[in-house]
């Protein structure tokens, strides 16, 4: 009997220096993160040109000057909100157009680097290592190095956009690839089909909801994306509230239009996109 | 059911399969000729300057090196990319420049030869030609070429000729030659440091400079390049990945609280509940360009503002994805923890907390690998990190070896910061 509380209080004593260490080091990860984030704060805030605790004040100074540059025009605002559409369905369109491509592109290459699927089996890691490029490559490079070379507009922008898309959808429809049913694709090839025709017949109609939500979700991403090109030279709303921001104080009321059309088109884009697909998977789960 | 009806069915089914399967190419193919004509791809050949892409390729792979006479007063200067920092001091001069008071004579290679007039002018000498010789008549340049090829471009000012191995020019003021080499010079040292050129057995050997060790000597010169300025690309990469790490967990942090307000399980009274979450949407409706925009006005350009840009905007995006997971969280742990008489906090700590650890490690850790290009764009808008870098380079039009070394490393950082994200996420998530 001894011998069983003696274990007992060994195993007590085990447990409790195993939660002990644990919580050791859980705390010193605790310390490590706290003093990573404080050092990593008053180290950027040394080498900012404003300081963080200097400019706090002044953080509601921009938003008040834009509203009081609007609130005496505010019987013009819809005027500028519809002066500056066409320039928002471009950047809708830039957003539109390159994920269309960058899904296309995505769909060819997440087939070719998905194992089972693809048409060459070995050049699978060229395939990965390819997409991985072209996810980490910023849309900002390739744009303003193609606004070099075509002019500014929104062509630099699709291209720069279309590809960083192609490799971060590419990357996600490679993993819906992997869950697809492969009977499908083996059916087509004992009937003597193509590569293409086995992806397009057998693969695609499984995939297809699924790409099709990630590719609205990321059209949303490069609704953003876009604004953003254009600011630096590619056209559309985000070029628009580059002038109207270099107009300065006393005019702001045009940027304020140029705000609240991104706003909401962002908001409504956001919403639709995450509607759609609740729908979506309702819709499977009633059929499942 | 009947046959017929069946049969019926499957036609109807048919038929609309058959209209989906035209049907949605035909929509996506009209949009797509929208689109063709609404941005004008017609005149897009046009509007694209071909000879950009062409510096710009040549310039990515080669560098140039620069002889330049002042035609006033004879002066010769030898300088890699034309750049001061480049210059080679005189009488180190490379060897294909053979400096001479009565006329400096530059040999390209291949039998093609350049002689400067030191008071304006050369004479180009290429096998299979004739020389070609321009020179200053008065106020005007003159030159022996009747039918100008299209090679050479000939006005009273100026003269410039092109070949496979360099290019000539003279104006009134000056004349000029610059001859292209594969490579990027001066990479590891510039001209005035005392280790260039110097091999690597040199730097393990004998004391280059008397004063100070090789090696330290050799990073020193490398560090402070004047022409890569490695230590400044290095601060920039730092900076970017600050950007990041600060705004990515600052909203965390920030976020988690208010997330439990959004969630419909631990806040009862809707109002609040709405509150929070018109919050998020706010916050992410307003995007970081928007945000950018504003706090640079108040905190100047900098790593800071990048990193609150971050920061604001994806608290919205934390915000909901946490509230999410917290209405997924199994109610029966929380009610085990206060069968056994534990209060609230002890509740969250020990009932929640490790529910939704595994989705919030692995989201913040995907936004900090997103968060790292994000900032790279956001500091190309309010200046700061690699993206300004990036920028400025661009906006000279003509470092395009350094803005494809630049590009270089921001891939390099990003795919090692996704590998970090990873590497993390796998850790964190299988010891939780």
């Amino acid at each position: 009997m001894t011998d069983i509380s003696a274990d007992i209080a060994s195993i007590r004593e085990g447990y409790l220096e195993q939660a002990r260490r644990k919580r050791l080091y859980g705390g010193i990860l605790l310390l490590v993160f706290v003093a990573l984030m404080a050092s990593g704060f008053t180290l950027a805030d040394d080498r900012n040109a404003g300081g963080f605790w200097d400019g706090l004040p002044n953080i509601f100074a921009f938003p008040a000057d834009v509203i009081a540059d609007t609130w005496p025009k505010l019987h013009l605002l819809p005027g500028h909100m519809a002066d500056y559409f066409p320039a928002l369905l471009e950047t809708i369109n830039i957003a539109a157009v390159s994920t269309l491509i960058g899904a296309g592109f995505a769909m060819g290459l997440s087939m070719l680097s998905t194992r089972g699927l693809a048409r060459w089996p070995r050049l699978i890691p060229v395939f990965r290592r390819a997409m991985d490029i072209m996810r980490a490559v910023p849309e900002i490079v390739i744009a303003l190095v193609l606004i070099f070379v075509l002019g500014g507009g929104p062509v630099p922008a699709v291209i720069a956009i279309a590809f960083h898309t192609a490799g971060a959808l590419g990357k996600l429809f490679s993993e819906v690839n992997e869950n697809a049913d492969l009977k499908p694709v083996e059916g087509l090839q004992s009937v003597g089909a193509t590569w293409l025709q086995r992806m397009w017949l057998g693969v695609v109609p499984q995939v297809s909801p699924n790409y099709f939500s990630y590719a609205l979700l990321r059209f949303e991403i490069n609704i953003r994306a876009s604004a953003i090109l254009g600011f630096v030279g590619a056209g559309g709303i985000g070029s628009e509230l580059k002038n109207a921001m270099s107009w300065g104080k006393g005019r702001f009321d045009e940027a304020a239009a140029i705000f609240l059309l991104l706003f909401i088109t962002i908001v409504v884009f956001d919403q639709l996109s995450s509607h759609v697909r609740n729908l979506m998977i309702a819709k499977k789960g009633g059929r499942a | 059911m009947t046959d017929a009806a069946l049969y019926a069915e499957a036609d109807r089914l048919f038929a609309r399969k058959k209209l989906a399967a035209f049907g949605l190419p035909a929509v996506l193919l009209i949009y797509l000729a929208y689109v063709f004509l609404a941005f004008d791809i017609p005149g897009l050949a046009e509007r694209a300057r071909l000879d950009n892409a062409r510096t710009l390729m040549s310039d990515i792979w080669s560098y140039k090196t620069r002889v330049a006479q002042d035609n006033r007063n004879g002066e010769v200067v030898v300088a890699i990319e034309g750049e001061r920092k480049g210059e080679y001091p005189p009488g180190t001069e490379p060897d294909w420049v053979q400096m001479d008071p009565a006329g400096t004579r530059i040999d390209l290679g291949d039998g093609h030869i350049v002689s400067f007039f030191p008071e304006g002018g050369f004479t180009y000498a290429m096998p299979g030609r004739a020389p070609i010789e321009a020179r200053l008549d008065g106020r005007s340049v003159v030159s022996n070429v009747t039918d100008a090829p299209d090679w050479i471009s000939a006005s009273n000012t100026r003269f410039q000729l092109e070949t496979s191995h360099g290019r000539v020019s003279l104006t009134r003021n000056r004349t000029e030659l610059f001859r292209y080499f594969p490579g990027w010079e001066l990479f590891f040292f510039t001209l005035d440091s005392p280790y260039h050129g110097a091999s690597l057995t040199q730097l393990f050997g004998d004391r280059i400079d008397p004063t100070r060790s090789n090696l330290s000597g050799a990073w020193h010169d490398f560090w402070n390049n004047a022409m890569w300025r490695h230590s400044d690309v290095v601060w920039a990469l730092f900076e970017t990945v600050l950007m990041a790490f600060l705004g990515t967990f600052g909203a965390a942090i920030i976020a988690l609280p208010v997330a439990f307000l959004a969630a419909k399980n631990f806040t009862p009274l809707g109002a609040l509940r709405f509150g929070a979450r018109r919050i998020f949407d706010f916050l992410r409706g307003v995007d970081g360009l928007i945000w950018t925009i504003v706090l640079s006005r108040a905190f100047g350009p900098g790593p800071m503002t990048g990193a609150l840009a971050i920061l604001l905007t994806d608290t919205g995006s934390f915000g909901k994805l946490f509230s999410e997971a917290l209405e997924n969280v199994d109610g029966k742990q929380i009610e085990g923890l206060s069968s056994t008489g534990a209060r609230p906090v002890q509740r969250y700590r020990f009932g929640v907390i490790p529910q939704i650890t595994p989705v919030l490690v692995s989201q913040v850790l995907y936004y900090l690998e997103s968060n790292t290009r994000s900032a790279t764009i956001i500091g190309a808008i309010t200046g700061g990190g690699i993206g300004l870098l990036l920028t400025q380079a661009m906006i000279t039009q003509k470092d395009w070896e350094e803005v494809s070394y630049y590009i270089i490393l921001i891939v390099l950082m990003v795919m090692a910061m996704d590998s970090l994200s990873g590497w993390l996420r796998r850790k964190l998530i299988r010891g939780a």
